[in-house]
């Protein structure tokens, strides 16, 4: 019963430096190593092989690259803010960094002195904390183009937080679906609802998915929405006069963003570190004590942790984020740019509605269930899929068939641009 | 001319799909994400197949006992077009004429195989061969030493009844 106890004042602080520098050291080799990933993907989607001389594999690659920008020369633009110039990368890597803090990585780990929960800081505020911080990272954008004193840097900076606030409101609508079937903003609740749902939420929230990961491709600035860096339109936006390490300071910021949007799809629709179907690793703290669920008559399961699940959980999810990673990069070296305009009608003439529209859905989805009596559950997951699918095809056949992207040459046609004054033959 | 516009056939509104086209795209390209058909020659380890008519690098052959096989003709100075090559010649108590300075200034040198071609002897040659990188310009000035240590294979001549080679 000892290895159940929640660890005393002086442990929790000894894990919790060690758990603060285990993370951010993870999070910066993750880093590195999505570099390496996305030139050796990419390659490979080019019929390319990338960088493979440094190393085996080119495994070193990254270690080579980190030399080299720390060796380069910095350069300062003689017309530039100075400090602001300087605050600009660090205000963008700073709350790529952090978010990652509330993201449980694996079931808990039992020590002799009492169990670790596998999370940095299990705040009660969870998906809130994260959703202001990584708004935050758009200030370092908007700042360092700013401060550039570079017409181009300045435009992708403008772009930044046009896109950033367009998308935020999709992205926080989405979490909405989430959060109305997690009931609880923390993480670790969230992944120990979608055990006791037996279902991934992306499942049951098919369309909440959508969003997020669209939106989460916004939030990123990864193509196809990488209008704030635009490099055939912006030279490269608003890192245009960055050079050495505050350059590599932006990129570290864009791939730990990418890692944390990555890990918070993976922990919000795709279980966390749950591992589908075995029950055995399914674990909460519930008044005190670690819960494995539930049974018939409302007892608690005690939960116990080992060693192996907590390792098998944690491969769980990485696995997990590794997909998301992926996605990533599979869709950056497919999809080209949106133009700027598309981007706003994406984010609010059709995120924004739409995604409002699902919550209320969803939302009397499961009033309906409710009133019913359907117990949380398969079949109320099971239910709350078959809505959302519904929903989910609804929406991919309205924004099929060049109904929501255009392309330029329908601005001429005028059929369906009556609302819009672009059309150059209207005026004349 | 009159100045035109080439007006792009689009498809018409309505009739365009960008879903069904996004994913068309992201299933090719991971196809080619999980089976890459790299055609690129990983280069130190594998070295690329030269044709046989290609023309680097001079060497100059040599006879069974070690004299080069130049006969000092001067046909070789002559009629390089880019007047690389420096020749002078001498001859021996027998009469034979052989060549005292024998210098290829492979900077200035075109590579056109003129000088093969019209060696009477046979004995210079340009070479298949492409890794020549030196640390000074001077080592790019061959003399008739170096030309004579030169081991790699030796470009094919032209045939007219074999155009291609084959």
């Amino acid at each position: 019963m000892n290895e159940m106890q929640q660890l005393d004042t002086l442990w929790f602080v000894i894990f919790g430096v060690a758990k603060v520098l285990g993370v951010f050291t993870v999070v910066m080799l993750g880093v590195a190593y999505m570099t390496l990933a996305e030139r050796r993907v990419s390659a490979f989607i080019q019929d390319r092989h990338g960088p493979n001389r440094v190393g085996p594999f080119g495994l070193l690659q990254p270690i080579a690259d980190g030399i080299k920008n720390f060796i380069k020369e910095e350069t300062m633009p003689g017309t530039a803010a100075r400090f602001y110039f300087i605050l600009g990368p660090t205000l963008a890597i700073m709350p790529a960094v952090v978010t990652f803090a509330v993201i449980p990585v694996a079931s808990p780990l039992p020590t002799p002195v009492g169990t670790v929960d596998m999370i940095v800081a299990d705040v009660p505020i969870g998906i809130l904390y994260i959703l202001a911080l990584s708004s935050l990272a758009v200030y370092g954008i908007v700042l360092s183009g700013w401060a550039s004193n570079n017409k181009y840097a300045f435009l992708g900076g403008l772009r930044a937080s046009a896109q950033m606030i367009s998308y935020e409101v999709a992205l926080g609508l989405s979490v909405i679906a989430v959060l109305l079937l997690a009931g609880n903003v923390t993480l670790t609740e969230m992944v120990w609802q979608q055990q006791q749902l037996g279902l991934w939420f992306a499942l049951p929230l098919s369309l909440a998915f959508i969003f997020f990961v669209i939106s989460a491709f916004a939030e990123t600035n990864r193509l196809p929405f990488d209008m704030p860096e635009a490099e055939s339109e912006l030279i490269s936006g608003y890192h245009t006069e960055y050079s050495a390490m505050k350059f590599s300071m932006f990129f570290i910021a864009e791939y730990a963003h990418m890692l944390t949007a990555s890990a918070l799809m993976a922990t919000l629709f795709l279980g966390g570190w749950d591992i589908p179907i075995w029950k055995g690793d399914n674990m909460f703290w519930h008044e005190g004590a670690l819960i494995q669920g539930f049974d018939a008559s409302g007892a608690a399961i005690p939960a116990t942790p080992t060693v192996l699940k907590t390792l098998l959980t944690l491969a769980a999810f990485t696995v997990k984020t590794s997909f998301f990673v992926l996605l990533y990069i599979w869709v950056r070296w497919t999809l080209p740019r949106f133009r700027y305009d598309q981007v706003m009608h994406l984010g609010w003439k059709v995120m924004l509605p739409m995604s409002l529209g699902y919550v209320v859905i969803v939302a009397a989805t499961m009033l309906v269930l409710d009133q019913v009596g359907v117990p949380f559950g398969l079949t109320y997951g099971l239910a709350l899929t078959g809505v959302s699918a519904i929903c989910t095809v609804a929406f991919l056949f309205f924004i099929d068939r060049d109904r929501i992207i255009s392309g330029a040459h329908r601005r001429k046609s005028g059929r369906r641009t009556a609302g819009r004054t672009l059309a150059s033959g209207e005026r004349a | 001319m009159a100045i035109s516009v080439k007006v792009m056939k689009r498809p018409e509104a309505g009739r365009t799909s960008y879903m069904r086209a996004t994913l068309k795209g992201m299933s090719l390209t991971f196809k080619h994400m999980v089976n890459p058909r790299t055609v690129t020659l990983q280069y130190p380890e594998e070295q690329p197949d030269l044709s046989p008519r290609w023309r680097g690098t001079h060497r100059m052959e040599v006879h069974a006992d070690g004299r080069p096989k130049c006969v000092a003709c001067g046909l070789c100075p002559t009629v390089c077009p880019a007047n690389c090559i420096r020749l002078v010649g001498g001859e021996d108590d027998q009469g034979n004429r052989y060549p005292i300075v024998y210098e290829i200034d492979e900077f200035r040198c075109i590579f056109c195989g003129m000088c093969q071609e019209v060696c009477p002897v046979e004995a210079i040659h340009v070479g298949r061969h492409f890794e020549n990188a030196e640390y000074t310009r001077d080592r790019f000035v061959y003399d008739l030493d170096r030309l004579m240590e030169q081991e790699h294979p030796t470009t094919l001549l032209w045939d007219p009844s074999d155009s291609r080679s084959e």
